[in-house]
C-alpha cells in the first residue's frame, strides 16, 4: 500500500475512486435528503450510512417509508438489493486473508465497486490494494455526502450531470480487462442477458444475482490443464 | 422510522456482505469452485451495467443512459483511463439529456 503514487496501476485506482467519490458523495446528499423527508432523523439517516452502507438499499428502504409503505415492505425490497453482497464476498474471500478482525472491517466494504475495481487488477497486490482504496474512499463520500444532505436538506439532482450514468460508465471501465479472457467474457454476456431477461418478471435486486448463474462456465476444467 | 428498522437493516446489510467471506475463510477450495468464484464479479458486474443503464424500477426503458454508457463502451474500447470513461460516461448523458 505504500508509496501508491509511485505505482501506476493504484495512481489509476485513487484517480477513479476520486471521479468516483464525487458521483457517490452527489448520491449520497441526496440519500440524506430524501431520508430526512421520509420522516427519518438526521441521526438516523447518518446510522444508516455508517452501518448499512449498501446504497441501493438504503434509497430503496427510505423511498417506501416516503410513499407511506410499510416496514416491512421497506426491509424486504432493501434485503434484496444488500443480497448480492453475498456473492460478491464470495468471490473477494480468496483474496481477503488475515486476521479476523481484518475480515470482518473488510466485509463491511464488499460492494459493487470495491469488488469490480479489484477485479480489474492484474495480480493479487493489486487486488487488494484496490479493494480497499475503492472500499475506503466510498465509506469517507457516502458518510460525508449523507450528513451533509441530512442536516442542510437541499441537494442538486444527480440526473443533470448525468451522474447516474457514472456508475455503469466505471463498471464498464472495470469489467472490460477481464473480456480478455474468454470464460469471463462468456460469463459476462450470460450475466447480461440473464438480468436483463428477468428484470420485468422478479423483484428489484433480484435479477442481479439471477445473472450470478454466468459462473456455470466455470465449470469444465480447462483443457491445458488436463494432463 | 424507527431505531429497530435502522439497526435490523444495518444488521442484515452487514450479514450479507460478511456471508460469502466467512463461509470460504481460509479455507482451500476445489478448483471447479476456484474456478466459478473468480467470474462472479464479470456476471454480476455486466448485470449491473445492463441493470443501471436500461432498467427504471421493473421495466426496461432506453434512455440518455444508453447513449453515455455506450459513449463509455466506446472510450474503454479504445482504452481510454478509468477516469475518463466515468467523465465521458456522465457526461454525455447529462447533454443528450439536455438536448431531448
Amino acid at each position: 500500500m505504500s508509496k501508491w503514487w509511485r505505482d501506476e496501476q493504484l495512481r489509476a485506482v485513487v484517480a477513479a475512486c476520486v471521479t468516483l467519490g464525487f458521483a457517490v458523495g452527489v448520491f449520497a446528499v441526496s440519500f440524506g435528503v430524501t431520508s430526512v423527508s421520509a420522516g427519518a432523523s438526521v441521526a438516523q439517516t447518518c446510522v444508516m450510512s455508517l452501518l448499512v452502507f449498501t446504497g441501493a438499499s438504503q434509497f430503496s428502504a427510505v423511498s417506501v417509508f416516503g410513499a407511506g409503505g410499510s416496514a416491512m415492505s421497506a426491509f424486504g425490497g432493501a434485503a434484496l438489493l444488500a443480497a448480492r453482497n453475498s456473492v460478491y464476498g464470495l468471490a473477494m474471500a480468496p483474496h481477503l486473508h488475515g486476521r479476523l478482525g481484518t475480515r470482518l472491517l473488510a466485509a463491511h466494504l464488499v460492494l459493487d465497486e470495491s469488488t469490480a475495481m479489484a477485479a480489474g487488477q492484474d495480480d493479487e497486490r493489486h487486488r487488494v490494494a484496490a479493494f480497499w482504496i475503492t472500499g475506503a474512499s466510498i465509506y469517507l463520500f457516502w458518510n460525508l455526502g449523507t450528513l451533509l444532505g441530512a442536516v442542510l436538506g437541499s441537494a442538486i439532482d444527480p440526473t443533470v450531470y448525468g451522474l447516474d450514468a457514472a456508475f455503469p460508465a466505471a463498471f464498464v471501465a472495470m469489467l472490460w480487462p477481464l473480456l480478455r479472457e474468454r470464460r469471463s467474457a462468456v460469463a459476462a454476456a450470460i450475466g447480461a442477458v440473464v438480468c436483463l431477461a428477468t428484470i420485468p418478471f422478479v423483484p428489484i435486486g433480484v435479477p442481479i444475482l439471477c445473472a450470478a448463474v454466468g459462473v456455470v462456465v466455470g465449470i469444465p476444467a480447462p483443457k491445458e490443464a488436463t494432463p | 422510522m424507527s431505531w429497530g428498522f435502522v439497526l435490523a437493516l444495518a444488521a442484515t446489510s452487514y450479514g450479507f456482505k460478511a456471508l460469502g467471506l466467512v463461509l470460504v475463510g481460509d479455507r482451500t477450495l476445489p478448483p471447479v469452485l476456484d474456478r466459478c468464484l473468480a467470474l462472479i464479479p464479470a456476471a454480476l458486474i455486466a448485470a449491473i451495467i445492463v441493470n443501471d443503464t436500461f432498467a427504471v424500477g421493473k421495466h426496461l426503458q432506453l434512455d440518455a443512459r444508453a447513449a453515455g454508457v455506450g459513449a463509455a463502451v466506446i472510450a474503454a474500447w479504445r482504452r481510454a483511463p478509468l477516469i475518463a470513461v466515468i467523465v465521458i460516461g456522465a457526461a454525455v448523458t447529462a447533454a443528450v439529456r439536455a438536448l431531448t
